[in-house]
């Protein structure tokens, strides 16, 4: 048995790439009849400059072309799908109003260049999302011009730096905790910072001790997540907040982890100056098969004059412009004001939970983490014992007695119907299995991944091989991946 | 709430399995004097009908009717419908990034036709995943070229789209960039004497934009071959995508001395809403020897240990979860369902309509800048051949395109007008009325 109630086959075409695909004259689109004279192009354009065709691209008609891709679509998993249990990616339900609105002609076709009386519409989108944001957060003033996550730490870790040039020293280094994303230190290394890693205690906070030992004068800020990647509430953030502070430091906060605390807490009101917000997590933007994502920044008052330009100003009769003079700005941190379009799906989803049903999302994302944590706590051994919110951290440490990893275990997953969750991070726990499963779940589908979860921990006991070569139920294996890298053939060439 | 499916009873249920007997017990981890005790002040909830009424309302107050022929980096070209209807599938726009290659191959081998197409139109011999837009692109364009030479030095056209060298210059202060602009000719284009001059041995790039911001074709081949007599590389920015279609690509010539060592660009035009700015699909292709420099994410074939075909993401040793403060971008998530956007349109128009639609947009173009010049009393101006765009000198407000002098100040009251395949003669007849009025 390599499976559970839950799967079965199905059809599953096999599809060879686009490029040996279709034939000459196949056509899938036709262009109007041209209605200006038709210029011999030599007349207005030296040949020189013309290409002569384009080797290897396909001719296709409009069925070969859904064809391609309607079968290269039920290769994949999503969120419409099933569970999907990964750490710190918070992949809840995304609305199907969202896409709808985000589609009206008034939105998709507007452009940021067009006179301001023309688009007041979606400026006042912008305005309201901004609000809203600046509001669950505890913050005072929002931009929405960054792409995403790591894009809004870059952002907000640039503000920083502006603000400690204008008062005569940028410092040199960013403090980060152990357990933190990759983003965090790769965005601090490009704002120019030096990273120095804060280690973690045994209860997976921050460590005040050695904190204190560290934080000075050419400390810049502090990137922490809170709660942290084990999901455990950094309960000292104030203190670190004041320790900060106190060195003339500021705080940035990595807001991955939103969905924790909607109405229960804000970062604002605990002592962060900057936190960045993934909408594509907390806010139900569909996370697109990797984006595209939205990343605002919140900040506090005294990073206001920073923020990228324009920002969204409001006039004395209710009208909205970009305003583009803002002389103590970073600058520009992305083409034009960012990714409107999942702007307009936050915003839907804000306005369709109002401030109950945000704060009811963060309880039963905590509730749903829980129950998993407890149902499982016997069979996978938990990584530290604090009290977790909307995620929780195993170790694979019972099953690699059995020389079964962690690896191995979201691999067998897959056998059951659900995808892997986050693995091998944080890194600071050794064959971590971190899982979030979002408040868009119900009992019945959390005890369906529980059984699956407790039944791979017996076939580790008892059948460890079944684990360790899974999946076995999907159309490729697992992949050789360092014989990929070491000859990396990223792109179709014709034999 | 109809987004949460457990209900009391489920919630009451679940409780007594934990132990516990209120959600609130949960948050104990919170200290109590940092816990909100208040609703938090947002507008009150609404049902679907009104959510529908309230985004219609804000979308009707946008006027998007009227052709404005304003591009500027966003274009607006047709969309073919079977993008929408492809994309919709919840098995592409509800999927997370293609980690677990066994339950995502459909994404990881779209990403890689992507990564194919791109490779294609421009020339080059790779291609990556893609990057938030074409502003960025550029940014990190300059930050991987800076890894390679090993300079600090770089030079940048004027004409490359003015929010992009924003962006450069955010993303470069803090490095020990320097940044130098290249002034343009008086036909619009790059003066190639001025690059001669700044082309010091010092120098790690040139930026060039093809078609450029007033929307004239740079020679970019004559201007790779003078970049590499310098010992510099060529870095070539597309903004309009289309132009691929029919211009001789940055990275094709038969000598290598002639190509573009990185060619980046935006995909917007390749079937991507404007959508009021994003999200759009930034593009970063260049030659397979710089291929372990480049940022974000890469797909590559791939076997299973059963030497079955696949796909996988590769070479992340270069990214931020493994390299952390060392990888070569901070990027993480990017465009991916933009990407396949620009990938179901290329493969849709094909080689054929792309190139059709590329020489409708010169024509059409060519047809408004003539009747602006033989009509009104405007002028247009930089004589050098266009794309789907020219700068026309106003004597009042131009009611048509962009206004320049943000931008620009020293081309007084002149404006960027934009004419791609969607503008028909009569709205192109229209706009020249009006302007010779």
């Amino acid at each position: 048995m390599t499976g559970s109630a839950r799967t079965s086959n199905h059809f599953s075409l096999n599809e060879p790439v686009i490029f040996e695909e279709g034939s000459p004259g196949r056509r899938g689109f036709d262009l109007p009849e041209l209605d200006v004279p038709a210029r011999a192009l030599n007349d207005i354009i030296d040949p020189g400059l013309i290409r002569d065709g384009i080797t290897g691209m396909p001719e296709l008609s409009e069925v070969d072309v859904v064809r391609h891709f309607i079968r290269l679509s039920t290769w994949n998993y999503h969120i419409d799908l099933g569970l999907y249990p990964l750490g710190s990616c918070t992949m809840k339900y995304n609305p199907k109003i969202n896409e709808r609105m985000a589609r009206l002609e008034g939105f998709a076709l507007a452009h940021p260049y067009l006179p301001s009386e023309r688009i007041q519409g979606a400026l006042e989108i912008q305005k309201t999302l901004e609000t809203c944001l600046a509001e669950i957060s505890g913050m005072d003033a929002v931009t929405l011009q960054p792409a995403a996550g790591a894009h809004g730490e870059l952002t907000g870790i640039l503000m920083i730096r502006a603000y400690h040039e204008s008062r005569g020293n940028p410092r040199k280094k960013i403090l980060i905790p152990d357990s933190a994303h990759g983003t965090n230190p790769a965005s601090a290394a490009i704002s120019g910072y030096i990273v120095e890693t804060v280690p973690s205690n045994k209860r997976g906070t921050v460590d005040l001790d050695r904190l204190a030992e560290l934080v000075n004068k050419d400390v810049a800020a502090i990137m922490i997540t809170n709660p942290n990647t084990l999901g455990v509430f950094e309960s000292d953030i104030a203190k670190v907040a004041e320790l900060l502070h106190s060195q003339g430091a500021l705080v940035y906060m990595d807001g991955a982890n939103l969905n924790a605390m909607m109405g229960i807490t804000r970062p604002g009101d605990f002592g962060v100056d900057v936190l960045h917000i993934n909408l594509h997590k907390t806010f139900t933007t569909p996370h697109g098969g990797g984006g595209p994502g939205s990343g605002p920044v919140a900040v506090k008052e005294i990073l206001e004059p920073y923020l990228p330009y324009p920002v969204i100003g409001q006039n004395s009769q209710g009208h909205y412009f970009f305003d583009n003079d803002r002389p103590q700005s970073i600058g520009k941190i992305k083409a034009y004001n960012g990714h409107f379009g999942m702007h307009v799906r936050a915003l839907c989803y804000i306005l369709a939970n109002g401030a109950e049903g945000l704060k009811e999302v963060s309880e039963i994302a905590v509730l749903n983490a829980n129950y998993i944590r407890e149902k499982l706590k016997n069979a996978y051994a938990l990584a530290y014992e604090s009290p977790t919110l909307h995620e929780v951290v195993f170790s694979d440490r019972l099953q690699a007695r059995k020389d079964v990893h962690v690896w191995d275990i979201g691999k067998r997953l897959i056998d059951y119907g659900f995808h892997p969750p986050t693995v091998s991070f944080p890194l600071i726990v050794p064959g971590a299995i971190m899982i979030e499963p979002t408040e868009t779940e119900s009992k019945q589908e959390l005890d369906s991944f529980i059984d699956a979860m407790l039944t791979i921990a017996k076939e580790a006991e008892e059948n460890p091989e079944i684990v360790k070569t899974a999946p076995h139920t999907t159309r490729i294996g697992r992949i050789d991946e360092a014989r990929a890298a070491r000859r990396p053939v990223l792109r179709w060439r014709p034999d | 709430m109809r987004y949460i499916p457990n209900s009391d009873i489920d919630r009451k249920r679940m409780l007594a399995g934990i132990g516990v007997t209120s959600i609130d017990e949960l948050f104990s981890g919170i200290p109590e004097k940092l816990r909100l005790r208040r609703l938090l002040d947002l507008p009150k909830p609404l049902t679907e009908p009104e959510l529908v009424d309230y985004f219609q309302t804000r979308a009707a107050k946008n006027s998007v009717g009227e052709t404005a022929f304003i591009g500027a980096g966003i274009y607006r070209h047709y969309i073919p419908i079977i993008i929408d209807a492809l994309i919709s599938r919840s098995e592409f726009y509800t999927a997370y990034t293609p980690y677990q290659a066994e339950i995502a191959q459909g994404t990881l081998q779209a990403i890689f036709e992507f990564q194919t197409y791109i490779a294609q139109l421009t020339g080059m011999e790779v291609a990556n995943a893609s990057l938030y837009d074409g502003a960025t692109g550029v940014a990190e364009a300059v930050l991987m070229a800076q890894r390679i030479s090993k300079k600090h030095k770089f030079l940048i056209a004027k004409t490359v789209h003015p929010e992009y060298r924003a962006v450069v210059d955010t993303y470069a202060r803090n490095l020990g960039i320097q940044i130098e602009l290249i002034d343009y000719a008086a036909d619009g284009r790059v003066d190639m004497e001025k690059l001669e001059q700044q082309s010091s041995a010092d120098v790690a790039a040139v930026i060039v934009q093809s078609p450029n911001f007033f929307g004239t074709i740079e020679h970019t081949h004559d201007i790779s071959e003078l970049v590499h007599r310098r010992g510099g590389l060529s870095i070539v920015n597309v903004c309009e995508a289309i132009s691929l279609g029919i211009l001789k690509p940055p990275g094709e010539d038969s000598s290598e001395q002639r190509t573009a060592d990185i060619v980046v660009g935006e995909g917007q035009s390749f079937g991507v809403a404007p959508s009021f700015g994003g999200p759009h699909v930034g593009f970063l292709a260049t030659r397979e020897r710089y291929v372990r420099q480049m940022p974000g994410r890469l797909v590559g074939m791939a076997r299973d240990y059963a030497g079955k075909s696949g796909f996988v993401l590769t070479l992340s040793t270069r990214e931020q979860h493994i390299r952390r403060e060392k990888a070569t971008s901070n990027i993480c998530t990017n465009q991916s369902l933009c990407a396949l956007m620009a990938t179901i349109y290329l493969a849709t128009v094909g080689p054929k309509a792309l190139r059709e639609i590329a020489e409708h947009n010169i024509l059409k173009t060519d047809y408004a800048a003539n009747e602006i010049t033989k009509r009104t009393r405007h002028r247009v101006m930089f004589l050098a051949p266009r794309f789907n765009e020219f700068v026309v000198q106003v004597s009042g407000e131009c009611p048509y395109g962009l206004p320049l002098s943000r931008f620009y100040p020293e081309l007084g009251n002149a404006a960027l007008v934009c004419v791609t395949e969607t503008a028909r003669r009569k709205d192109i007849d229209a706009m020249v009325q009006r302007l010779a009025a």
